[in-house]
């Protein structure tokens, strides 16, 4: 249940990509033509969550051709003036039917792309946005990691969902950045952003829209499916009392169901990441090396979880040799 | 792109000629290559056919001696930071082995490192990580007292472990570089049970300098530990030339025969000519 807030579905606007055909056809797209945006756009669904407030929710799965690398939460805070928009999306493809959707529901100029973090599904569709106009904003420390990771992400992408998908992404840095906590003013509503330190990545930023209690968080929080640990493990664990205060009334995680009650949506990670942490520094007390040790960390919570067998051991790798320094 | 510092102190023999393989690879791969990705999907000996001359000229290579083992992951869920466990047969090399050599054959940078011995170490396992960055064999060549060399390969499926970054804390890393941990493992503790063991871990980007920043089309340059030794006092026990094969905070983990109670002392440099040195006495547990 969603504290404080309650939902009214009969008052839920769902607006699907595919009603905007037409303004979407006309974007300055080179993604492969026609048919491969419609298939995009007929699976692209915003849905009002609260007033003002829509919502895109991903696939729970890795980005491929066929979902269009559509994995990832979207959102938009629509002000009296200006549209923001958090995170652009996986693909050019999947970016020009969000586009068409915002279009769908508000011709208001998209003032702002907030971009949550460095991730590809969170990011490959910037330049549809900043074609649109919009001010690119991010962490102060994601130009430099777009810096370090742009290229590989561009050419390891290209063998995991194809060169056809891949056609017209760009990695574009932010221009504005955000050191701490900063306000953007969207006419009549105020949204707020915050700065984390290293704990889903060393980039990662919330969103928090007082005027619903709505919270963004990017990937700081998951739900269903697996979390994956790209930062700091203990940063992350580090910093969850500080997320759980968060005066939100429910949040729309980065992936898995949207929205979903706040604070209660970040037990399941909590849980995880606690397996996780558990296991390894006893592997790491007793001597077992690396390799043996990934393989069996944090197995109590395999049933919790999509996607456990394709990130695990991959976030047990990285863990371990963050806790042996400890 | 430069990977390797021209400033090498000439070596004898092998060793200068693996430094020099380094280097050239380096160079000719400093673009990472897309054509491997596409073609290196099947085990192939091509590669190796090639490379084998420029580290080991035409000298024999035995194979399948048993002196030699070598485990890895068969797919690396981290490219960047891929386990591998060198076994030596202490029953089959009475004279010792001299040095090691570990190549990763699809790397653009193939030698990963060369180990050299000193006498009486008796290192008969060691273990590190490596950034493999495509399907490849791993191999380990041990040079024995008199010359022979043997040769042990395993094959991993992997992806991007050079051009990837590993840093995932930038500013942490920043700030912790050159700190070094070594932890002393009892001989029941030790992953052979036969020796006393120690881990050496130590805080370094060891940046490959494949990575390429998309908005200026600049490489970030290379910046790795190139050299470290080991030793107990003064007695060598290990020393390594590295290269950008090694992962982020190289760890090596190696089982030893200690002579004494003297300190366990490591000296560390890297392509930017820092030295980072620690020390640390025998820990009488592991006695
Ligand atoms: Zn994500
Ligand atoms: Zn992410």
């Amino acid at each position: 249940m969603v504290r404080g807030m309650a939902f009214d579905t009969s008052r839920r606007q769902v607006v699907k990509g595919f009603a905007c055909l037409g303004i979407g056809a006309t974007l300055p797209l080179c993604c492969g033509g026609t048919w491969i945006q419609a298939v995009a756009a007929e699976s692209f669904t915003l849905t009002e969550i609260v007033d003002g407030v829509h919502v895109f929710t991903g696939a729970n799965e890795l980005m491929n051709e066929a979902n269009h690398g559509a994995i990832c939460n979207l959102g938009i805070v629509i002000g009296d003036d200006a549209v923001a928009v958090i995170d652009s999306g996986g693909s050019i493809v999947e970016a020009g039917a969000f586009l068409a959707a915002i279009r769908g529901i508000t011709d208001k100029p998209i003032r702002y792309l907030v971009n949550t973090h460095m991730h590809p599904d969170h990011i490959f569709g910037n330049a549809v946005f900043r074609d649109a106009g919009a001010t690119l904003i991010g962490h102060r420390n994601l130009p430099r990691a777009l810096a370090a990771r742009g290229e590989f992400y561009l050419r390891s992408y290209r063998n995991q969902i194809g060169a056809t998908l891949m056609k017209g992404v760009e990695i574009i840095a932010p221009t504005m950045l955000i050191t701490d906590r900063q306000e953007l003013d969207l006419g009549g509503r105020k949204i707020e952003l915050r700065a984390w330190k290293p704990a889903h990545t060393d980039n990662d930023l919330t969103v928090f829209d007082p005027a619903t209690q709505t919270l963004f968080a990017g990937d700081l929080v998951f739900l269903e499916h697996l979390p994956t640990l790209d930062g700091s493990l203990l940063g992350w664990l580090g910093q969850m009392d500080e997320l759980a205060a968060i005066k939100a009334a429910h949040v729309v995680p980065g992936h898995g169901t949207a929205p979903a009650s706040w604070p209660q949506a970040l037990q399941p990670q909590r849980h995880y990441f606690e397996a996780l942490a558990r296991d390894l520094r006893k592997a790491i007390e007793d001597g077992t090396p690396l390799a043996e040790a990934v393989g069996t960390a944090a197995s109590s919570a395999r049933s919790d979880w999509q996607l456990f067998d394709e990130y695990n051991e991959r976030n047990a790798t990285a863990a371990y040799a963050e806790l042996e320094w400890e | 792109m430069k990977a390797v510092r021209q400033d090498r102190r000439p070596m004898a023999g092998t060793a200068s000629k693996m430094a020099a393989a380094l280097a050239l690879a380096a160079c000719i791969c400093a673009m990472p290559s897309l054509a491997y990705s596409q073609a290196a999907n099947a085990p192939s000996e091509k590669i190796w056919n090639e490379l084998k001359t420029d580290v080991f000229e035409d000298r024999t290579i035995q194979s399948d001696t048993g002196l030699i083992r070598i485990e890895a992951p068969k797919r690396a869920q981290d490219a960047a930071l891929v386990p591998v466990d060198i076994f030596i047969d202490p029953a089959k090399f009475p004279g010792g082995i001299k040095s090691l050599t570990l190549i990763v054959d699809v790397n653009p940078s193939p030698v990963a490192a060369t180990f050299q011995f000193g006498e009486n170490s008796g290192v008969t396992h060691l273990s590190t990580r490596l950034r493999v960055d495509d399907y490849s064999y791993l191999r380990a060549i041990a040079e024995t007292a008199n010359g022979e060399l043997h040769m042990a390969q395993t094959y991993v499926k992997a992806s991007g472990g050079c051009s990837a970054p590993a840093v995932k804390n930038q500013d942490e890393a920043n700030r912790t570089m050159g700190q070094m941990k070594l932890r002393q493992f009892a001989e029941q503790d030790s992953q052979t049970g036969k020796g006393r063991e120690l881990q050496l871990m130590i805080r370094h980007p060891n940046n490959s300098g494949l990575q390429k920043d998309p908005l200026t089309q600049y490489f970030i340059p290379p910046h790795f530990i190139h050299k470290l030794s080991v030793s107990q006092d003064d007695r060598p026990i290990l020393s390594m030339e590295g290269g950008i094969s090694i992962s982020e905070d190289p760890n090596f983990r190696f089982d030893y025969t200690p002579d004494g109670n003297g300190e366990i002392r490591v000296e560390a440099v890297d392509t930017d000519g820092k030295v980072f040195r620690d020390q640390w006495p025998l820990e009488a547990a592991g006695l």
